[in-house]
């Protein structure tokens, strides 16, 4: 057995040795599920109510994968901007920083002041909170480009798009991923975020509702819902990841 | 001793400077720096990184420079290959003022700066992608003619049978034997070498030593060669020039008259031996007067 699927088997048995944890301390000391729902309990919850829920979880896939797929685009647009000049860099560095330390939350009200309750600001909000991952990995990776292998592309003389295409772009990739990774579970947080706040549609205005009328388990049931959709997307763009850039983890690649 | 040779002196006086379109007066020279300068930065800050420097070599020609860090080697590379500007004089290549006319460069580096995401043939095949005319070429040659030229190169280097691996599957000097081939596959007129070897061990230096030879024997590029290895100058080039450091500037333009093809068993006769002592004398008296 390889040592690779003896840490798969270890992982997966942590999993499920954590709600076996978590249902037995529930059994044992009788918590009752208005506070903490054994996970027998929302499983069951989730199958029986899943008509009601399912609705409410494609709003929030939707939304997340919209607000994404926007704030990526946007974000890789600045980012090249601003990794491919110093100057772009120096001078817009500041107001991202700006633009970045600001609670998004905060600005979820002023997104329903302009637009209303509903898609927009949740898609708003995935956005803003998406972009500043993808700017800071993008513009990273080709601010580090060697200088020798530019010296190389100029004494060619190589246009600028011919650096950024053959060496700048490939050589962020890796970058690229590792914040495509992050910007997914950044989008969920901000689509749910905002339809807590001000949504009529979506699992995190459900939770809410559910909340208010002390229905736990079924809060529970869209956590999980959540974790699942956070999850599968996280696989999804980490084998995307390992199929376009191989190349950078070419230590595990020879051990193997 | 801060001795030009009568050619270069020669160089000096040739006559008027009208920038551009200027022959240099000789049909063989294919770089000449005329009094040439690099300052970085100004003020009291500013590096003379180059003080006035004068330099011919003809086409084919293989010139080393050797000298202590900081001297201005690299300098003298990135100004005839263009990357920078001189900030007084001037720089000729192939008769014009640099970057006048389209010259194909090569360069290697101590670093071998393959890209890891593409394979070695790839890689050796990346200036035939950039330079014109292969340029245009590219999409239509690539698997065809300028596969089997990367090919034909990297068997020459003793690659064969590895275009397909990828960089980090090869030993330093076998990435340096490649980067050497994405030097020349373009047919460069014009190759800098920085310290190509610098980071091998003494034996795959010395075979690499042999294969370069090889390379500019058959190709014949016009070659500037950054060493600090007063062995390897005097192994590979036709003409050493030594630097000096603060402000860097040539104190020494000797011939190598050993002949070709040059070996090994060379480097550990009488005379190869007196021409690296005499080098070595040149750089170490300097340093000393520098210390008095």
């Amino acid at each position: 057995m390889s040592t690779e699927l003896k840490h798969r088997i270890a992982s997966a048995a942590l999993i499920i040795g954590f709600f076996l944890l978590w249902e037995f301390l529930c059994f044992a000391f009788k918590i009752s599920s208005i506070v903490l729902p054994r996970p027998s309990e929302i499983l069951v919850t989730l199958v029986e109510r899943m008509p009601a829920i399912w609705p409410h979880a494609a709003q929030t896939l939707y939304e997340t994968m919209i607000g994404f797929a926007l704030g990526v685009a946007i974000g890789v647009v600045i980012g090249v901007v601003v990794g491919s000049s110093k100057l772009a860099y120096d001078v817009a560095y500041p107001l991202l920083i700006g633009f970045s330390s600001i609670p998004k939350i905060a600005v979820v009200p002023i997104f329903v002041l302009w637009f209303g309750a509903g898609t927009v600001p949740a898609v708003l909000t995935a956005i803003i909170l998406c972009i500043f991952p993808v700017v800071v990995n993008v513009a990273t990776g080709l601010a580090t480009t060697e200088p020798e292998l530019e010296d190389v592309m100029r004494s060619l003389r190589a246009t600028k798009l011919d650096i950024l295409t053959n060496v700048g772009l490939p050589r962020t990739m890796p970058y690229f991923f590792a914040s495509l990774k992050i910007a997914i579970t950044q989008a969920f947080v901000g689509t749910v975020l905002a339809e807590t706040v001000a949504g009529n549609l979506g699992i995190g205005n459900f939770m809410l509702i559910a909340s208010s009328n002390f229905d736990v388990p079924l809060v529970f049931a869209g956590l999980l819902i959540l974790a699942v959709m956070g999850v599968g997307l996280y696989v999804v763009f980490s084998l995307i990841e390992m199929r376009v850039t191989g190349w950078a983890r070419r230590k595990e690649l020879t051990v193997a | 001793m801060t001795t030009l040779t009568g050619e270069a002196t020669g160089a000096q006086n040739s006559g008027e400077q009208d920038a551009g379109t200027r022959n240099s007066g000789f049909d063989d020279a294919f770089v000449e720096l005329q009094q040439a300068t690099v300052t970085y930065g100004g003020g009291e800050r500013a590096v003379h990184a180059l003080a006035e420097t004068s330099l011919r070599m003809g086409t084919g020609d293989f010139v080393a420079l050797v000298g202590p860090s900081g001297c201005g080697k690299s300098t003298i590379l990135k100004l005839v290959s263009g990357l920078i500007r001189a900030s007084t004089g001037l720089v000729f290549v192939a008769g014009r003022e640099v970057g006048a006319t389209p010259v194909r460069v090569g360069m290697a580096f101590q670093n071998p700066t393959l890209l890891p995401w593409m394979t070695i043939r790839d890689n050796v095949m990346l200036p035939l992608k950039i330079v014109p005319p292969f340029r245009a070429q590219y999409r239509s040659k690539r698997k065809t003619e300028f596969r089997d030229r990367a090919d034909a190169l990297l068997a020459q280097v003793g690659l064969a049978g590895f275009g397909d691996k990828h960089p980090w599957q090869l030993s330093g000097g076998m990435m340096q034997r490649a980067s050497l081939c994405r030097a020349l596959i373009h047919d460069p007129q014009l190759l800098m070498l920085d310290e190509p070897f610098g980071a091998l061990d003494q034996f795959t230096r010395e075979e690499l030593w042999s294969v370069m030879q090889n390379l500019w024997m058959t190709r014949r590029p016009t070659v500037i060669l950054v060493t600090h290895d007063l062995k390897e100058s005097a192994y590979l080039a036709n003409r050493i020039c030594v630097m000096r450091a603060r402000p860097g500037r040539i104190i020494e333009d000797r011939a190598v008259p050993f002949a070709r093809p040059r070996t090994i068993e060379m480097t550990y006769q009488p005379d190869f031996v007196a021409m690296t002592q005499h080098l070595r004398d040149a750089i170490f008296a300097k340093t000393v007067q520098e210390a008095a």
